[in-house]
């Protein structure tokens, strides 16, 4: 992974933009950014991330490579799409900064402490083993997130809420068994490979 | 109203603003025949509402008497208010239009001695001056105001204030019995000037024009300083009355905003400019903060945002505001981030001037005839357009200026349609 870091790296030495517009979903959206600040002002995020989108757009077409890749900005997007609505050049900031999101993981550069970014793998994993989202096994999957003690700990803390989540049929047991899924799975399956490689390849290709 | 003579080889503008007033006086002072067709019961549109120039900061006034005197002595205009065109079909050359004429219920002997106004007890909304004060039932828009004739308003009809009107003028010119007329008309060219409105800040959700009191728009701080104005030259909040001290001016409060106007107004920068000089003028200690994406000083009066630059209680601020929530004693606070550091803020104001930008004021929808207009309700130069030719704000978002620039090309093209018509009409064809 970091031998594909490296490659892009090189391969796109001094010019990041064309890196990200290449590379990153709807990437190439970032040259329309003019500098307003209306998607920092309107973020419920506020404060509690390193870089705003305007700052992210701006570093991107300043080079700043390495400081973009692991910012935590594009981990605590919480798809709001406050900043979409909110864009005067209709932006899809929100597109963008996930984009951001899985080409800094593919590439293995995000922030190893940032919990959002193991949430939203455990999120993946859940959703494409049977392409429908198991939600209890999510719910226990997150609590036992930071191991075992504190999985207990939490468990027993929300006792009440997920016993009546049960009673109000929000939350099946049986989900903990197997659980629901797409009717064709392995065609699921294939999907998300094919996907999965288009991507790889078109990557692979870029970085020689 | 019904002797007027209009011929194929009449000019019809529509719309009595600058731009109509100007295209009307070059086609009518080069020899046509024009009519002037304007909605409003007095012509000069919104000019008539801006308090100062940019950028010689002097007062419209000044220069509308001039039109109004050029108007008034010219044998080749006339001028229909309170009029709308409502139809027109025909080619170019020969034009068929239909113009609904609304009665004024006050007929040429009025005097503007302003005795019906003190008869009368109903007062509305001002509209001169944007809802900011009430006028009477019985009024003239301003004091300038051409022609000079007063108008009843029509909510007044059949009470107890229309005959207390009728009674209390000495010049017998109140006449009741006025209705609403449709007449028809020819034409051989229409220069279409009907102007832009306001952009409706209502619309901008995040900035609380609706919620907020102390947040207005440009337009209104406009008529606040004009000494004739809804508060005689005062600038006060809405909310209390009290002169703000701390005045924040947002720009592109609607323009180059997809989700609202797509193009840039182009004016609003330089009257947001131009206001920071009313409040040093007319407020004591007042200071003026800009919030903006880029200053479009347009071209030559780059040396008039440089001076305003210099200026101690102006401070640009580089940032689009995001939103404004209301904090105590009814201020409003703006919050955003700024791009010169991306420092996050949550100013107070005492009062908030939302720079609006301008839309056309007629829809293509509701446009009499079949028009080419750009995506932005702008209508273009187009061959399809026939003897129809745009003056104005309705061809693009202008200042006075331009506008009159605008307005005389249009001029000069409805010119040259009627010369041709002239050139084939039978009385002369003996002469060729």
């Amino acid at each position: 992974m970091s031998d594909l870091n490296q490659a892009l790296a090189t391969k796109y030495k001094g010019n990041f933009l064309k890196e990200v517009i290449d590379n990153v979903e709807e990437g190439d959206m970032v040259q329309m950014c003019m500098q307003c600040g209306v998607c920092a002002g309107s973020c419920p995020m506020g404060p509690h991330w390193e870089h705003t989108p305007q700052k992210i757009f701006m570093m991107i077409r300043a080079n700043k490579r390495e400081e973009v890749l692991a910012s935590d900005s594009m981990w605590m997007c919480t798809s709001c799409y406050n900043c979409i609505a909110r864009c005067p050049r209709e932006l899809p900031i929100t597109h963008i900064m996930h984009g951001l999101a899985t080409y800094a993981k593919r590439l293995n550069l995000v922030p190893k402490t940032q919990p959002t970014a193991k949430f939203a793998q455990l999120f993946w994993n859940n959703l494409t083993s049977k392409g429908r989202v198991n939600e209890l096994k999510l719910g226990i999957s997150l609590y036992f997130m930071n191991g075992f003690g504190e999985g207990v700990k939490t468990a027993m803390a929300n006792q009440k809420l997920g016993l009546n989540m049960l009673k109000t049929k929000r939350m099946a047991i049986n989900e903990a068994w197997g659980g629901h899924s797409v009717k064709d799975k392995s065609g699921f399956h294939a999907m998300l490979k094919k996907a999965a490689e288009i991507e790889s390849d078109s990557i692979e290709a870029n970085s020689k | 109203m019904s002797d007027i003579v209009a011929t194929n080889e009449t000019i019809l503008v529509v719309g009595g603003g600058i731009s109509g007033i100007s295209a009307a006086l070059e086609a009518a002072e080069a020899g046509k025949q024009v009519i002037l067709v304007e909605k409003n019961a007095y012509i000069g549109g919104r000019v008539t509402q801006l308090h100062k120039y940019f950028p010689k900061l002097c007062h419209p006034t000044c220069g509308m008497e001039i039109n109004q005197r050029r108007a008034k002595t010219n044998p080749n205009l006339t001028i229909l208010t309170m009029a709308e065109v409502t139809d027109i079909s025909g080619d170019k050359g020969d034009y068929s239009i239909k113009v609904k004429l609304k009665p004024r219920y006050v007929n040429n002997n009025c005097t503007a001695c302003g005795q019906c106004t003190d008869a009368v007890d109903a007062e509305f909304d001002s509209e001169f001056n944007y809802g900011l004060n009430q006028r009477k039932g019985a009024y003239i828009a301003y004091n300038n105001a051409y022609p000079q004739t007063y108008v009843l308003d029509e909510r007044i009809i059949g009470t107890d204030d229309a005959t207390k009107a009728k009674d209390a003028c000495p010049a017998d010119a109140i006449d009741l019995d006025m209705v609403e007329e449709s007449i028809d008309l020819k034409a051989g060219a229409v220069v279409w000037a009907t102007g832009w409105r306001p952009f409706d800040a209502n619309k901008i959700q995040p900035y609380g024009y609706d919620r907020f009191d102390n947040v207005i728009t440009n337009v209104e701080f406009e008529r606040m300083n004009d000494l004739m104005g809804p508060t005689g030259g005062k600038v006060v909040r809405p909310s209390d009355g009290a002169e703000p001290k701390k005045i924040a001016f947002i720009q592109c409060a609607g323009s180059r905003d997809r989700n609202y106007l797509k193009h840039c107004s182009r004016i609003c920068c330089m009257a947001s400019l131009k206001q920071t000089h009313y409040v040093r003028e007319n407020i004591t200690d007042g200071t003026s903060d800009i919030y903006y994406i880029d200053i479009r000083a347009i071209d030559r009066f780059e040396d008039f945002y440089q001076k305003v630059q210099q200026d101690e209680t102006v401070k640009f601020i580089k940032s689009k505001v995001a939103f404004i929530t209301e904090g105590e004693n009814n201020n409003p606070v703006l919050n955003g981030v700024d791009t010169e550091g991306y420092h996050r803020y949550a100013n107070e104001y005492d009062m908030v001037v939302l720079a609006v930008g301008m839309e056309p004021s007629v829809n293509q929808s509701d446009f009499p005839v079949e028009i080419v207009m750009n995506e932005e309700g702008f209508i273009e130069m187009d061959e399809k357009n026939g003897g129809v030719f745009a003056a104005g704000c309705s061809s693009d978002a202008l200042d006075v200026n331009r506008a009159v620039q605008s307005a005389t090309a249009s001029a000069l093209r409805a010119v040259q349609v009627i010369n041709q018509v002239g050139a084939v009409s039978p009385q002369n064809e003996g002469a060729k």
